[in-house]
């Protein structure tokens, strides 16, 4: 290995939160087919980033993210890192500074929980002592007791538990950046809210830079800071946040990617504290909806109660307010003000 | 070849996600041992009830049958792990050839070993060389390496390819997916394979007896020969229960060295 691969590794290898990644025209064309299969893709994450490629299968998302951790080779272009240019790095010890989660997870069956999530420490040549305790700590941080399943193999657990461990392997290095393929995909819709929640409490603590591949559009809002969505050969038809998309949709793709119910999926995104309250209700016994809530919840609450007015609470239970639908479509309006030159910016 | 499932026992709560380990000695597991005591004292039985005559004496002592039976598993068992030691690699290569023809070539060879006769084998390598042990064991390293190739090479390719894609996506070289994924996860296949070869083996074996390599087929022939039939009765059973004690122990020894958790 060169001295400057191997700079360039430990220059990635340093950061533990999130680094920059640029991808500039990149191009993939598979030998013997005439159309690209990704056609000059440019985009800039900031760290930390949870950046969400949304698009329908076979548009080119999966490929434009294994780019980026060289399980495919681009054709052009140029990927980097945190500065570095990953196309110059060894692939492999590139890999081992990139966590990488796959649908099929595809734990090795003949290891157990603990052998698998040590992969890449071990890899790295970490001494057994810093193993075990990362092992521990990162089955703590998915939320499966070491106790249980450190010895255990993967056979033994449910879909939902090898995903979480999948995460933790993927952590298991304290990679910088994370490349995520429809994780939850296989998932059942209850297991994958839950392991979609903890994952988001999850990045708010370790601040990675992810690129979050999935078809499912009410993910993408979800999770992603940022919204990708791409059409054929990975092209880019709208990069914004969730809200932005949601409120404006660049053209009729992103439209109907988006599908029935935008103002639904919106107010989700909002949270209570955005509206302008009315005068607290007070009425007895009836629901009330707390400040950190959003407003899809407290619409929620309107429709199944039925009254004109649901009262706002804070952490202490105290009514600081109330909310009616006309203060909702309010707060919907209020956001619709002209769209800003930069919402279409990664649009070509 | 028969998969069982087969996990750590983790508790009968846990029953029902996954299936508690079978126990490892079970009455079962030692059906094939015990029939093979049973018959051999039978047949004791039966041989001392006899009256020899003195060509019956020759071959029905200890003295000749423990000579026999031990170039018998000599002869297996060398063949087998010959087989083992060549078979084994070839079919990791042929498993990564990116070429098809070679990959067809070498398979189309080894499938012409097995499909010509034993016999045929035997006595054409005897007849382009020599006689005697050494022939007779090529002749069934031969015969017996297809099975082993053949396992080999289905076992490293159906790996899950979403294993081997997150074993290189995690940085590991392509040697070390090899040596740490897909050869531990080829293993059962790999062991039944092996498994065939030497059961496949103990029965070839006994044509040695046409090139003078030993072994029980010279009971079995003479037996036959001279109209002795204790003499071929013993041979013949000498030679099956041997076939099934090896069946026996390879299967043991499959389980024990099948990686847990597949």
């Amino acid at each position: 290995m060169s001295e400057s691969t191997a700079t360039g590794i430990t220059a990635i290898a340093q950061h533990t939160s999130g680094v920059e990644i640029v991808l500039d025209q990149v191009v993939k064309v598979y030998p013997g087919q005439q159309a690209p299969a990704v056609e000059d893709f440019s985009m800039t994450v900031a760290p930390g980033e949870l950046v969400m490629f949304v698009g329908p299968s076979g548009c080119g998302k999966t490929t434009t993210m294994k780019m980026i951790n060289r399980i495919i080779e681009p054709s052009s272009g140029s990927i980097s890192i945190g500065g570095r240019d990953v196309l110059s790095l060894d692939p492999n010890e590139l890999r081992r500074h990139i966590g990488y989660v796959i649908q099929q997870i595809g734990l090795f069956p003949h290891m157990t929980i603990a052998e698998n999530i040590a992969t890449v420490p071990k890899l790295l040549g970490w001494s057994k002592p810093r193993i075990a305790e990362r092992v521990d700590e990162l089955l703590e941080t998915v939320q499966l007791d070491p106790g249980t399943f450190a010895n255990r193999y993967p056979k033994q657990l449910s879909g939902g538990q090898q995903q979480r461990v999948g995460v933790a392997r993927a952590l298991a290095a304290d990679p910088p950046v994370m490349l995520m393929d429809e994780p939850f995909g296989a998932t059942d819709p209850i297991t994958r809210e839950k392991l979609q929640a903890e994952f988001l409490r999850l990045q708010e603590s370790i601040g990675k830079t992810i690129i979050f591949v999935t078809h499912d559009f009410d993910e993408a809002i979800r999770l992603g800071d940022r919204i990708a969505v791409l059409s054929d050969r990975s092209r880019i038809e709208q990069f914004d946040t969730p809200a932005n998309i949601l409120a404006e949709p660049a053209n009729d793709y992103v439209a109907s990617f988006i599908g029935h119910g935008a103002a639904l999926k919106r107010l989700a995104l909002v949270p209570v504290v955005e509206a302008t309250l009315g005068a607290a209700v007070g009425t007895s016994g009836a629901p009330t909806i707390e400040l950190a809530g959003n407003l899809r919840d407290a619409l929620d609450v309107l429709v199944l109660t039925g009254l004109p007015a649901v009262d706002v609470v804070d952490e202490h239970g105290r009514a600081v307010g109330s909310l009616s639908v006309d203060r909702i479509s309010a707060v919907l309006g209020a956001e619709l003000p002209g769209r800003t030159a930069g919402s279409r910016a990664g649009a070509r | 070849m028969t998969v069982t499932t087969e996990t750590q026992a983790i508790g009968a709560t846990r029953a029902a996600e996954a299936p508690a380990r079978p126990r490892f000695f079970t009455w079962r597991r030692f059906t094939t041992p015990i029939v093979v005591v049973v018959v051999l004292a039978l047949l004791l039985l039966w041989v001392s009830t006899l009256q020899l005559d003195s060509i019956e004496q020759r071959t029905l002592n200890w003295g000749y049958i423990t000579l026999r039976v031990g170039e018998h598993l000599s002869l297996t068992v060398v063949a087998s792990a010959l087989v083992a030691v060549l078979a084994i690699p070839t079919g990791i290569l042929l498993a990564k050839t990116r070429s098809a023809t070679v990959r067809n070539v070498i398979l189309a060879i080894a499938n012409i070993g097995q499909a010509t006769p034993a016999v045929g084998v035997v006595i054409l390598l005897a007849i382009l060389w020599q006689t005697g042990y050494t022939t007779a064991l090529v002749a069934l390293v031969v015969y017996a390496f297809l099975p082993v190739l053949r396992n080999t090479m289905i076992g490293i390719q159906q790996v899950d390819a979403n294993v081997r894609e997150s074993a290189r996506g995690m940085g590991m070289t392509p040697n070390q997916v090899l040596t740490r994924i897909e050869v531990p996860l080829a293993v059962p296949v790999i062991l039944a394979g092996l498994r065939t070869a030497l059961v496949f083996c103990v029965g070839v074996a006994t044509i040695a007896t046409f090139i003078n390599a030993g072994g029980l087929g010279d009971m079995i022939v003479n037996g036959l020969k001279l109209q002795r039939y204790p003499v071929l009765v013993v041979g013949a059973v000498l030679v099956a229960c041997i076939a099934l004690l090896i069946d026996w122990i390879a299967g043991f020894a499959e389980d024990l060295l099948k990686p847990k958790g597949i």
